[in-house]
């Protein structure tokens, strides 16, 4: 039964659409094109290069978190009544990018979507990846960082504990519970490969290491049996959850009563702008990658194809959204809701605003045309204005909200400052750092799952052999 | 022939087949043969293989669900305490048991528990990690993390002989059939 | 550090001679040690004289800010050792004389428990009687004296502010000869030899040049010596002065009298560009109190009109305001005065504005109210003004009524203008040998023609001896400048608005030695040894009659006043020659608009630039503009209009072919064809919070035109400026057309109609999900209700609450980024027409709300509420999300985005009040409804095992509030007064859509205009 999921009795070749997996290959090659990347590939200059070039931007978060513990949140531009800004726009940010890699990874294979295969991987790597950027920045937000963990239930000599009312806690549980479940669950579909890689590696250290992290896997049909069944439970928890983090990101806002966050729609259109967004980013990277490591066979344009229907239809929701924002602040008749919608429109930050529509509503449109989804080049360009726009939108949420609602005499202005430049193009350097040493020590797409989707994989039932 | 020392120091007979399909025909064969300590190896999940060696059901799922609940329950219990036992205080007017607050702690407890659980029982029931295992010492079976396939019967099973059960495993048409030392 | 002075006070301990220090050597020996010993090898040092020589080798004066902005020193750290150190010295004893504590004082001093004192504080001569609160012997906070006909428990932000000055660590703190240290025998050495050849000619060239003295004692002290030698010369001079005032009285009454009114009776008022609601106006905060008891609409409403050029809160308040060029004002008094009946020979009718509506309006209503109005002139209009008035509050019979005239609280009245330029002329003469200048910075102040700076440093004067309290510009160019003691270090006496004496006591040893004028002038009497103390009390001795003096002077002390001081009521005629000199002075032909009209104010936060140093003062929002650090060019709408102009803005001001640049400010209800600049800004020796603050127009100020004239040119520049205003939007109309119900304001009819307008919009309260917290069983339950109608903006509150709470200075950089800090801030909304709007203002506290939307948002509990219905902050628990203040509708919470607080300079911690948390840097803060007041009372209570009883228990702001206009108290006991104002019809809760149940509430603005002006006031 379990085994169904995993393997769609579909043979991709005598599928008009693109296949997912080009011809012409066998169990071992896709080892070892897989394998090799990681064992024999040497190092090249330009990955050294690029590897730098990102460390560097990374050591920039470093430096800029360095001054804040050093002088306090007040090198930011937050203010009064802006209390919030790039920090938490950043967070928010990262956590939906994240959400794609688990969308992949679990939704897709409940939903026995055979090409989620071979980009499910890497998509979960950026998950973790994504989720470690979005941790830093609740932590670093407050106004004393070195007390944070106060934030965790934990039995202490002051007798006092979290308040579990706030928002800000349910993101702390979610937001840890999302960080571990990717992880198990990325660590979980890697124990087969791992040993794949153990058993193909010629240094005896490199061996070691992938025979430690291999746990002794040997592909036992009984140990096969139990690993279905758990990687299909872990699906179908990472389903709900995926689905329940962005909510709950979401009631940050929905729960206060600023203007402009107080709006019952926010759950269902933060988790389509998240993936939105997510897929944009796995566009983003796949891309490159595909062409630097030769992983066209693996990574076809039907991979690219279908994650650019993805954005378009989740785009269309977060569009939706907009509109009904939009049109609720003018229908309810709110002296301060109709307000948020004229400053959006017109107010000083009107400009951001158009902006936003434009990258995330008006250019994906040209997702409708097959020109423009099977063109490596516009997918690319897309998905970078798209995670811009998705940024942006963030951004419009919270600054806009806060700097100016319910008393005109409290309204303000929000300038960042270098900080918090340095801060949020810190963070990508982090990301893609990450990224950069992933694809080099670990299989990028999974072997063992890429092998049963070739044809011999399946094996035809013949009862009356024992009859 | 029949030596018991000889017996002890082997661990079984492995079966090396090229493809998914043998291997499954193989392994009914042998399980209708009347073998019960049998295991099959492959690089991939396999549909079918397990129930071929006479594997139907396994506990994961039992497993998840148990500990899913209680991190459910700690979940909604430990708010519960804290809100209105240990530090009840008047939080903006509201009630101290005010329980709309606490299902999202309740829900992301339950995922947590359950999916680390179903992991680390899988692991735990699979006996993993494991360190050693004998039918690594078969050089052939490096292959079974690529592109080969192996049956074993394992000397435990009442009717193992080493000899004719390495007559009966030729009969299935393998590549090799190789002894597993211990 | 504090420890250590408590107990064992002044520099007694004392180092061995120790070799010749340098900084290095300073800062080893400092950083070698830690705690305790850290502070006290700090006060070792500080206490020898090497160290201070090093000091002053080290950090020349004026130490320069440091520019880096995230530092505490971007925001007022005081420079290091050179000035922190130098404090230790003068540690906190009580003076050696006997100081009186004011009522219910423990018998001797409890550890832990304030004393209050009564004294007083003086500003233009005219005393403020307060009470000062002192820890242990540490004067940490001042209040009105409630007893005192002048205060009634009100203060002004001057007084309030004046207690930072004591701690002000740039304060001079040596006395020095040409910028070395010397001694205090050393300088009366180096003055006998002058004094004595000074004697032989009778005082001649002998120079006393101070500021307005009101004090009995120091008049007496100086006319003796002037007795002794009649060749010396006493001159008087302050750049804000009454001449003006003293002229239009000789004007109408042939001599200098003392106006004084009575606003509780009036019914009519109409203000001739008068602020008398704002602090510097004498007497402001009695009339204040008696202006906002008349603002009941339930009971007998009083009106109020205001003809006047610089919009100020007084015009705000106004039920009818009349925006003018100031050279109009004396022109509208003239039409007033003909319409009431004056014969003024020569004025004509059709040359002068001709009378508008507006103009009978009120002549008719103050007609209607002959005996119970009251017509005030502002200082700043000219003489002619004031004898019309005069001549109006005559002829409505006002005198005697609502208008009293009693003798000059200005002990020497002569006019300033004079004054100071005889003495100039003295100086260029050469016939000055020795020039005193005891207080006061002439040298910043003085009238620009007179050129007294280059009077002075030319070395016509052969021995120049100033007193102040900071080495200004003034101290930069005498040989000697002696530190002069504050108010509240020192002993002396002053004159309140009435008349009514107070001993001004001291409450504290001099912290850096400085010496009173007093002291001063003894020197000049050769009677070096006596004491402030002795002279005041001898002074009084002379002047008590009756028997027991020791019990009438303890009672003296005690009381804050001495009884039957008060000034007799005068009755003066007026001169039948008033009407022709009136009519001389011609008013401004009316038909030609004349080129922008130049006119200068006091800065309402910083005066004539003696607070330029007080970072609470600095950086306290001006009623109006809510500008903090700056001071504007401010223009109206229309001329901004007409001449492209907007905020950012730097102009050239071009007056008398003298240059001024500064930033314009558009300010609704001013006056077209207007600029007003305001003095005080530009210091460039002032220390390190106002050196180099704003702009200097003392330049452009000359004796021709002291107030105004017109004559100036505006030119854009182009380059721009940002200006510290602290609130964001300042109409209730928001840009997308739509207007917000936060100030309610009817007029009376209207209100009559429907008395429960303001409550539109409020959500019953039953209309909830949840259970509602009961609260009826506690003992106490506390609330707060704020008439706005009562409030005029004086700001009183923000300095009470920033004093009482330790609230930390930010400075202009963090003040412009938004991140001020007052607990309690004042908005001020403008509605209607921009050329002349209504004003309001809106006091906004912490509201306490009962379903406070920052509690529940809070991860760690670090706001909960308590079950007396405070909304409680702890400040240990927080860890500074800010989430709280998102979600904040009143944004009224604050938060220390860097470390705000200064934690090391000795003096503030002297300064800060013991019972409320120093916060740190990531803490949210905000108004507690001054809860350790509040538990204070409450323990007191018990101990006498009682209640606390209404009106018992005050917070800071409701305490210095002129107005009454904030009433705190148990919502619990029915009969508390703050039950009986949320009783009333026009009590609501400020945004009360949100449910939110605020405990602070606002009782509805209603105005009472005049019906006959509908049609003028709907046009605005």
């Amino acid at each position: 039964m379990a085994t169904q999921t995993q393997i769609p009795v579909e043979v991709p070749v005598e599928d008009q659409r693109a296949p997912v997996i080009e011809p012409g290959h066998s169990f071992s090659t896709i080892g070892e094109k897989v394998s090799n990347i990681v064992l024999k590939r040497p190092v090249s200059l330009g990955w050294i290069f690029g590897f730098l070039v990102m460390f560097s931007v990374m050591n920039m978060l470093l430096m800029a978190m360095g001054y804040l513990f050093l002088k306090g949140t007040g090198i930011w531009g937050i203010t009064i009544p802006i209390g919030w800004g790039f920090a938490i726009i950043n967070f928010v940010w990262w956590i939906g990018i994240g959400h794609a890699g688990t969308l992949i990874s679990a939704i897709l294979a409940l939903l026995r979507q055979s090409w989620r295969n071979s980009i499910n991987r890497f998509a979960e790597a950026m998950t973790l990846f994504a989720v470690a950027c979005a941790g830093i920045f609740p932590l670093i937000h407050t106004g004393r960082p070195w007390l944070a963990y106060w934030m965790f239930p934990y039995p202490n000599s002051m007798n006092v504990w979290p308040q579990f009312r706030s928002p800000l806690i349910w993101d702390v549980f979610a937001v840890s519970t999302y960080g571990t479940i990717s992880l198990v669950f990325w660590f979980v579909g890697l124990i087969p490969d791992l040993a794949t890689l153990r058993d193909r590696a010629e240094n005896p250290v490199i061996r070691g290491i992938f025979g430690i992290l291999a746990m002794g896997w040997r592909g036992s049909a009984r140990h096969w049996h139990r690993y279905e069944t758990a990687y299909l439970l872990l699906a179908g928890l990472a389903t709900p959850l995926v689905l329940s983090v962005h909510t709950v990101v979401s009631f940050d806002f929905a729960v206060s009563i600023v203007p402009g966050w107080h709006t019952t729609i926010f759950p269902p259109y933060f988790v389509a702008g998240a993936i939105y967004s997510g897929f944009a980013m796995v566009l983003c990277l796949a891309i490159p990658i595909r062409a630097v490591y030769g992983m066209e066979d693996f990574i076809t344009m039907r991979h690219l194809e279908n994650s650019g229907k993805v954005m378009l239809a989740t785009g269309l929701i977060v569009a939706y959204g907009y509109f009904i924002e939009a049109f609720m602040g003018w229908y309810s008749g709110n002296t301060f809701d109709s307000f948020l919608l004229w400053n959006r429109l017109h107010g000083p930050y009107a400009a951001w605003y158009w902006s936003l529509l434009t990258s995330n509503i008006f250019i994906p449109q040209l997702l409708w045309l097959k020109k423009f989804r099977t063109s490596t080049f516009w997918l690319w360009v897309i998905s970078l204005i798209v995670l811009v726009g998705m940024w942006l939108e963030r951004f419009i949420i919270i600054v806009v909200s806060l700097h100016r609602d319910f008393l005109n005499s409290a309204w303000g202005m929000y300038y960042p400052t270098k900080w918090d430049w340095m801060t949020y193009i810190g963070t990508i350097g982090l990301f893609l750092t990450l990224m950069w040493l992933f694809v080099r020590v670990l299989p990028m797409v999974s072997i063992a799952e890429l092998r049963t989707l070739l044809p011999e994989a399946h094996v035809r039932e013949e009862e009356e052999v024992h009859k | 022939m029949s030596d018991a020392s000889v017996e002890n120091s082997v661990y079984g007979l492995m079966a090396e087949f090229d493809s998914p399909q043998e291997l499954v025909d193989a392994a009914h064969k042998t399980h209708g043969a009347g073998y019960k300590e049998i295991d099959a190896f492959s690089p991939f999940p396999i549909e079918g293989l397990a129930d071929a060696i006479g594997f139907h059901k396994n506990n994961v799922a039992l497993v998840v669900l148990i500990c899913g609940i209680i991190g459910g329950l700690s979940g909604y219990l430990l708010q519960y305490y804290v809100a209105v036992l240990s530090y009840p205080v008047n939080v903006g007017g509201r009630p101290l048991h005010s329980w709309p607050s606490f299902i999202i702690v309740t829900f992301e407890l339950t995922i947590l528990f359950g999916g680390i659980s179903a992991a680390v029982g899988m692991l735990a029931l699979n006996g993993l990690p494991l360190p050693y295992h004998p039918v690594f010492n078969v050089p052939a079976f490096s292959k079974a993390s690529d592109n080969k396939f192996f049956l074993v019967v394992s000397s435990t099973d009442p009717k193992y002989d080493a000899t004719r059960t390495r007559e009966f495993l030729k009969g299935l048409a393998p590549r090799a059939v190789s002894e597993v030392p211990s | 550090m504090d420890e250590n002075n408590k107990h064992q006070g002044g520099p007694d301990v004392c180092p061995g001679k120790r070799k010749q220090l340098d900084l290095q050597a300073v800062k080893e020996q400092i950083e070698e040690t830690t705690g305790p010993e850290y502070w006290r090898s700090l006060e070792e040092l500080a206490g020898s004289d090497d160290f201070r020589e090093m000091m002053h080798r080290e950090f020349p004066k004026g130490a320069s800010e440091w520019l880096d902005s995230f530092s505490r020193r971007g925001f007022l750290k005081t420079m290091g050792a050179s000035l922190a150190l130098a404090g230790l010295t003068g540690c906190t004893k009580l003076p050696p004389t006997e100081i009186v504590p004011y009522v219910k004082q423990p018998e001797n001093l409890i550890p832990g428990k304030p004393m209050y004192y009564a004294t007083a504080y003086t500003l233009g001569g005219y005393a403020s009687p307060i009470l000062v609160e002192s820890h242990m012997f540490r004067p940490t906070k001042i209040e009105g004296n409630p007893d005192h006909p002048a205060s009634l428990g009100g203060t002004d932000v001057y007084a309030q502010a004046s207690l930072l000055d004591l701690y002000d660590p740039d304060r001079a703190q040596n006395i020095t000869y040409m910028g070395d240290v010397r001694s205090w025998t050393a300088f009366t050495e180096a003055v006998r030899g002058p004094m004595s050849a000074a004697k032989g000619i009778a005082g001649g060239g002998v120079r006393i040049l101070t500021q307005t003295v009101s004090s009995p004692t120091l008049a007496g002290q100086i006319r003796d010596y002037l007795k002794a030698n009649p060749q010396a010369k006493w001159h008087v001079y302050e750049p804000i002065s009454r001449d003006n005032a003293n002229e239009g009285a000789k004007m109408a009454f042939g001599e200098v009298v003392e106006t004084r009114y009575d606003l509780s009776k009036a019914d009519v008022i109409v203000s001739l560009d008068a602020d008398f609601l704002y602090a510097g106006f004498p007497g402001n905060t009695r009339y204040i109190r008696d202006f906002a008891s008349r603002r009941n609409p339930d009971g007998n409403m009083n009106r109020l009109y205001v003809v006047e050029s610089t919009p100020s809160s007084t015009g705000m308040k106004a039920d009818h305001r009349l925006p003018v060029l100031a050279s109009y004002v004396e022109d509208f008094a003239k039409t007033l005065a003909a319409a009431v009946g004056i014969k003024l020979g020569g004025f004509d009718q059709e040359k002068s504005r001709g009378a508008t509506e507006f103009d009978k309006a009120v002549a008719a209503d103050l007609t209607g109210h002959r005996g119970s109005s009251v017509v005030i002139a502002g200082d700043h209009q000219p003489p002619a003004v004031h004898a019309l008035a005069h001549a109006i509050n005559q002829a409505l019979g006002n005198v005697g009524k609502t208008v009293f005239y009693s003798d000059s609280v200005d002990a020497n009245p002569v006019n300033r203008g004079q004054s100071i330029h005889e003495l100039v002329e003295d100086i260029r003469g050469g016939k000055v040998d020795l020039l005193l200048i005891l207080g006061g910075n002439p040298v910043y102040d003085a009238p620009a023609e007179l050129g007294f700076a280059s009077a002075l440093k030319s070395n016509a004067v052969a021995l120049k001896v100033y007193l102040g309290t900071h080495s200004n510009e003034t101290a930069e160019l005498c040989h000697w400048h002696v530190p002069e003691a504050h108010y509240l270090e020192s002993w002396s006496d002053a004159r309140a608005y009435d008349g009514t004496v107070s001993i001004v006591q001291p409450l504290i040893e001099p912290l850096y030695g400085g010496k009173s004028a007093h002291e001063i002038i003894t020197i000049l009497a050769g009677q070096p040894d006596l004491s402030g103390h002795d002279l005041v009390q001898g002074y009084w001795q002379k002047q008590h009659s009756g028997s027991d003096f020791e019990s009438f002077w303890r009672k003296s002390l005690y009381d804050g006043w001495v009884a039957g001081t008060a000034y007799a009521l005068k009755t003066v005629a007026l001169k039948p020659a008033t009407q022709a000199d009136v009519s001389e002075m011609g008013g401004l032909d009316p038909g030609n608009v004349p080129v922008y009209e130049l006119n200068f104010r006091r800065d309402p936060s910083i005066y004539d630039g003696r607070f330029a140093n007080n970072g609470w003062l600095q950086e306290l929002p001006k009623p109006l503009t809510k500008l903090t650090w700056d001071n504007p060019v401010m223009i109206g709408p229309a001329m901004a209009a007409r001449m492209k102009l907007t905020f950012k803005d730097v102009v050239e001001l071009e007056f008398q072919g003298k240059k001024v640049k500064g930033p314009i400010w558009i300010q609704a209800g001013h006056p077209d064809n207007m600029v007003t600049v305001f003095l005080g800004y530009g210091r460039t020796r002032s220390g390190q919070v106002g050196t180099g603050a704003g702009f200097d127009v003392y330049p452009m100020r000359t004796s021709q035109a002291l107030w105004f004239a017109s004559g100036v040119k505006l030119t854009p520049t182009g380059e721009t400026y940002d200006l510290a205003s602290t609130q964001g939007y300042q109409t209730m109309e928001t840009p997308d057309g739509s207007e917000r119900p936060l100030v309610m304001e009817r007029d009376l009819e209207e209100y009559k109609k429907e008395p429960n307008f303001a409550k539109e919009g409020e959500t019953p309260k039953e209309l909830t999900l949840y259970p509602p917290v009961d609260y009826s069983k506690e003992t106490y339950n506390w609330g707060m209700a704020i008439d706005l109608n009562s409030c005029v903006g004086c700001n009183n509150c923000i300095v009470a609450c920033q004093s009482e709470n330790n609230i930390a200075v930010v400075g202009q950089h963090q003040t412009l980024k938004g991140r001020h800090m007052h607990w309690i801030r004042v908005d001020a909304y403008y509605q209607g027409p921009r050329e002349n709007p209504k004003g309001y203002f809106q006091p906004v506290p912490c509201m306490q709300c009962e379903n406070a939307p920052c509690e529940l948002v809070c991860p760690v509990g670090a706001t909960v509420h308590s079950s007396e219905g405070l909304n409680d902050m702890v400040y240990n628990r927080c860890i500074g999300t800010r989430y709280c203040s998102n979600n904040c509708p009143y944004k009224v919470r604050r938060f220390n985005f860097l470390l705000f607080q200064d934690w090391e300079t000795p003096q503030y911690k002297m300064m800060r009040n013991p019972d409320v948390t120093i916060r740190s840097r990531g803490v949210m803060e905000k108004c507690t409804y001054c809860v350790q007041r509040i538990n204070e009372s409450k323990i007191d209570a018990e101990r006498a095992d009682t209640v606390v009883k209404d009106g018992e228990l005050q917070t800071a702001c409701q305490q210095s509030c002129p107005a009454n206009a904030i009433v705190f108290g148990n919502i619990n006991d029915p009969n508390s007064r703050v039950n009986q104002w949320k009783a009333q019809s026009r009590n609501y809760s400020l945004l009360g859509e949100l449910n939110t149940r605020p405990r602070t509430t606002y009782l509805a603005e209603v105005r009472n205009p005049n019906p006959e002006l509908k049609t003028e006031r709907s046009a605005g």
